[in-house]
């Protein structure tokens, strides 16, 4: 018999109540259950990253977390970040510097960016690029995703604290 | 009237992309992403073993598991949908056929045994493991050295050996040209095997609609309507009663390229059960089961005079094709193009090269970006350092020697292929241009005086993109890969809508068509719908790979833009009382020119649409209309990539210190997708050269069936890549594009096996360089 639980969760600012099974993960809860489709499940085992969102302001990898872990949590996903006519700036640096091809890694990339860019200095190439390489991008050679980064860390000013 | 139509507005300007708004918000629309009501989810049960007699299936705990709909074995799908088989006109082939689901045989670890659809993906995964499959093993030559032995395990009785196809090529004489030369080298090189790896794995939905007694199935492919052609026939169903989209499409580099035993078992399922039927591969399914690539032992041998002419090559390839053919790219497409294309750029007298392709019990190989040419290159241009040194000549100066020139196009190869008016001596040049080479080799003196293992490495190629209906792209295969058509239309609004059949997995041509659309016809960018990714939208198509959709759908696009353009400017010139001659469209709107009388594309549909009487009735005609280019050749299409290679002698690891890329890819629609493609390409070369390698072990198992054992290049390990365009008179065709979105993985190996060669004095032959067995290597004292 698979158990199920009644979780609440915080998801791009709007509260809901849901039954899910024990082992459901959160990235099948976040495409499956809620229709957001924008992230991605490439690997299923945490290695390329397209499923990453934010726990609690957090990048985590939405296929190695369960829904129910997720309870009590604010998660973010990569429609939060703006929209089709109203791109959020780190947004419109992927689009301006051709950080994008088939799209499908995109949405990952973009919420690890967001995290690095709230927590992290990126003071160099080297770090952005050691930074950046928990993402799998098959289509761009990740050299335009740099850019787009560095162009965000000149951009954001004097280095933000971590969200609450 | 040639393109650029005189002045272009949008061709050649570097214009963001119409995908991205969707692609950065999440609104994309990827197979997977669509959920209809009652849909049934797939789980595959796949072999474990490499070659085996499936005894018995029981299915009884998986039928009674939770949420079970079905349990589907060979027998049961056998009735509802014929096997595939990749026919070609070539005599030396044997075709092997490709079923929904293993029939009595397995032939490859991965390869899909028994369907169980249940109601969620969960519940069908679960229940997938309870079925208990008996096999009996059968033994196995996994090695294509041992299957092509006499006494060999045949994979397909049948063919009555394991050499499913032979070709050979000769021009010249071979044995006068190795007579006559003052220095000959030779080696055996492997770029091993690999796979395309695109982030999103394969998946396929397929809905029956009841009402029409029609499929719709999406699909993560590039090529709807050769599946969409391929289902019609195994399903036995007219091409109005099966339509494929394909949405968004995450990456394919080839692996979306091919017709797989997935779709077919689930179109057939879904048309039985008469409700939605969903497949999504997970990570393990796609680098096992996903057609894999290269994966050739080349033996090659040059020939040279004493002032570095090469007079002369020969070559021997032995090819594993893995479990057999497929669809619909036979079993002969890159064997066959290694062969085609390793004499390369060069101007060689005389060739001689056979090439066999040898079944073994693994995943077959199928298309993968660049095709039989980056196994070529990499032969070729380790041949051609390996002869520079020992004619104690610069690399770049043996290829400027060798390299074929402006005066001799159009020249034809030693394989039958005609290179037409390309960059070949421009790119080498302009690469070491760009590199500063003089001053690469006075700093790498430095190093190695310091101790240093520094290395630099070219790589000249040339590939044939945008293929006409002259050349298929694989030999004798009984589709038509050379055209592709374009139906454009304005409706009663004034909106104007392009569609193609061609399916874009991340090349931007949404972006790059509706730019030559725009130019063609004369309006905005933004007035313009392009449509593609469907098999409904024109009578045929093959879809996107081989290099070949700028040329060829652009092509098509700028013909019927202009048919429609000369419609528009009649209807105008009716409705303003004016000579056609006087009139000209810019923004979506005809302007009389030197007048200030002007009417909008939407005034102009109002009137040929609605507005009844304003336009002669015998004199109306719909702003519509529908072309099919053919190109008839192939476009050559050229590169240099330089390569800066330093080697720490502590771990072993090589860091490509700068990486330099000098193509000739004709003009450039959009300045933007054109670097963004390079990069991709030569990332996926990095890969190939250093980290990737599918691994089999004797007994026939995968040891590299997840993303922890087959690495990928992040962006720690790719380098920023300095590119170089080189403005030289466009070719021939129709818009005069040359193809550009394989290039990248093509030069890449060559360029970083050279360098590391260069670095270390090394005999490398075998790709990926890994630093262990980088480390082996010099353990062994081997030198070049």
């Amino acid at each position: 018999m698979i158990e199920t639980h009644a979780i609440t969760v915080t998801v791009n600012g709007v509260a809901g109540r849901h039954t899910v099974e024990d082992r459901l993960l959160l990235s099948d809860f976040l495409r499956g259950t809620l229709g957001l489709t924008g992230t991605h499940v490439g690997c299923e085992q945490g290695v390329c990253g397209a499923c990453t969102v934010l726990l609690d302001g957090v990048s985590v990898r939405s296929c190695l977390t369960l829904a129910v872990q997720a309870d009590g949590a604010l998660v973010d996903t990569v429609e939060g970040l703006g929209e089709m006519d109203a791109l959020s700036p780190l947004q419109e640096l992927f689009r301006t510097y051709h950080a994008l091809q088939c799209g499908f890694c995109t949405p990952g990339f973009l919420m690890t960016c967001v995290d690095l860019l709230r927590t992290r200095p990126l003071a160099s190439e080297t770090e952005l690029r050691e930074a950046m390489s928990g993402n799998l991008c098959r289509c761009t050679g990740c050299t335009n995703i740099v850019r787009a980064l560095a162009a965000a860390v000149a951009a954001r000013g004097p280095l933000k604290v971590p969200a609450p | 009237m040639t393109f650029a139509e005189a002045r272009p507005r949008f061709v050649g300007a570097p214009i963001r992309r119409l995908e991205d708004p969707r692609l950065l918000t999440g609104h994309g629309s990827f197979t997977d992403d669509h959920a209809p009501p009652r849909c049934a989810h797939v789980a595959f049960r796949r072999a474990d073993h490499p070659h085996a007699r499936i005894v018995a299936v029981d299915t009884e705990g998986a039928a009674r598991a939770p949420g079970v709909i079905g349990v589907f074995t060979a027998a049961d799908l056998a009735p509802l949908v014929r096997p595939l088989r990749a026919t070609s006109r070539m005599k030396e082939y044997h075709a092997t056929e490709i079923l929904a689901l293993a029939s009595d045989i397995v032939r490859y670890v991965g390869q899909p045994v028994v369907a169980v659809l249940a109601d969620s993906r969960y519940m069908a995964e679960d229940a997938a493991e309870l079925l208990d499959i008996a096999y009996e093993p059968l033994p196995v030559a996994t090695s294509p050295a041992e299957a092509v032995a006499p006494g060999a395990a045949l994979l397909h009785p049948e063919a009555g050996t394991n050499v499913l196809l032979t070709r050979a090529f000769t021009r010249g004489d071979i044995d006068a040209a190795f007579a006559a030369a003052s220095v000959t080298v030779s080696g055996t090189f492997r770029l091993g095997r690999k796979t395309p790896a695109a982030l999103e794995n394969r998946a396929c939905l397929a809905e029956w609609d009841h009402a029409r007694r029609a499929l719709t199935i999406h699909a993560a492919t590039g090529i709807p309507g050769v599946l969409r052609d391929a289902l019609a026939e195994c399903l036995d169903l007219p091409g109005t009663r099966v339509r494929v989209i394909a949405g968004d499409v995450g990456g394919s580099f080839g692996g979306k390229g091919s017709v797989y035993p997935e779709e077919l078992a689930v179109a057939a399922l879904a048309r039985k059960l008469g409700r939605p039927v969903k497949w999504t591969g997970d990570r393990m399914e796609d680098l096992t089961a996903t057609s894999q690539a290269f994966d050739e032992i080349v033996t090659a041998e040059l020939a040279l005079a004493a002032d570095g002419t090469m007079l002369g090559l020969r070559a021997d390839v032995l090819g594993d094709i893995g479990a057999g053919s497929i669809y619909p790219w036979t079993a002969a497409l890159e064997p066959v193009q290694v062969v085609s294309f390793l004499p390369g750029p060069y101007r060689i007298a005389a060739y001689a090269a056979r090439v066999r392709g040898v079944a073994t019990p693994k995943s077959p190989t199928g298309p993968y970006r660049g095709v039989g040419r980056p196994a070529a290159t990499f032969a070729m241009e380790r041949l051609v350092d390996l002869a520079a040194a020992r004619l104690g000549l610069d690399p770049a100066e043996l290829r400027r020697r060798n390299l074929v020139t402006a005066e001799e196009f159009p020249y034809r190869t030693g394989s039958g292929l005609i290179w037409d008016r390309a960059g070949f001596q421009e790119s080498l040049a302009a690469a070491c241009d760009a590199g500063n080479y003089a001053a690469l080799r006075e700093e790498q003196a430095i190093a190695r005086g310091a101790g240093r293992w520094f290395g630099i490495g070219l790589a000249t190629y040339a590939e044939l993109t945008g293929i006409g209906s002259r050349i298929a792209v694989a030999p004798g295969m009984p589709i038509n890969t050379g055209t592709e058509t374009s139906s454009i239309r304005i409706d009663a609004t004034g909106a104007v809508t392009a569609a193609f059949g061609i399916a874009a997995h991340g090349q931007g041509l949404e972006t790059a068509l509706a730019q030559v659309v725009a130019d063609a016809l004369g309006c905005r960018i933004e007035d313009i719908a392009i449509l593609q990714g469907d098999s409904a939208l024109v009578p045929s198509s093959t879809g996107t790979y081989a290099s070949r959709s700028a040329v060829i759908a652009g092509g098509a696009g700028a013909l019927a833009a202009r048919e429609v353009r000369r419609k528009l400017l009649r209807a105008a010139a009716l409705l303003l009382e004016v000579a056609e001659a006087d009139l000209d469209a810019t923004d979506g709107i005809v302007r009389v020119v030197g007048t200030d009388r002007s009417l909008t594309f939407r005034e102009i549909a109002r009137a040929v649409y609605s507005e009844m009487g304003r336009i002669p009735r015998d004199r109306r005609e719909d702003l519509a209309a529908s072309e099919t280019y053919d190109p008839y050749l192939g476009t050559a299409a050229c590169a240099t990539h330089l390569a800066v290679v330093e080697v720490d002698p502590e771990t072993y690891h090589i860091t490509i210190r700068a990486y330099y890329v000098a193509e000739d890819c004709g003009r450039i629609i959009n300045p933007l997708i054109v670097d963004g493609q390079v990069q991709g390409g030569v990332a996926q070369g990095i890969g190939a050269a250093l980290l990737e390698d599918v691994v089999y072990d004797g007994a026939g198992q995968i040891l590299t069936a997840s993303f922890v054992d087959y690495l990928l290049p992040t962006a720690a390990e790719i380098p920023p890549i300095g590119i170089t365009h080189l403005e030289l008179p466009p070719p021939d065709n129709l818009l005069g594009v040359r193809g550009m979105g394989e290039g990248g993985t093509i030069g890449a190996p060559a360029a970083i096996a050279n360098a590391v060669a260069d670095a270390l004095g090394l005999a490398i032959t075998d790709l990926p360089i890994t630093p262990d067995r980088l480390f082996r290597l010099l353990a062994s004292g081997e030198t070049a």
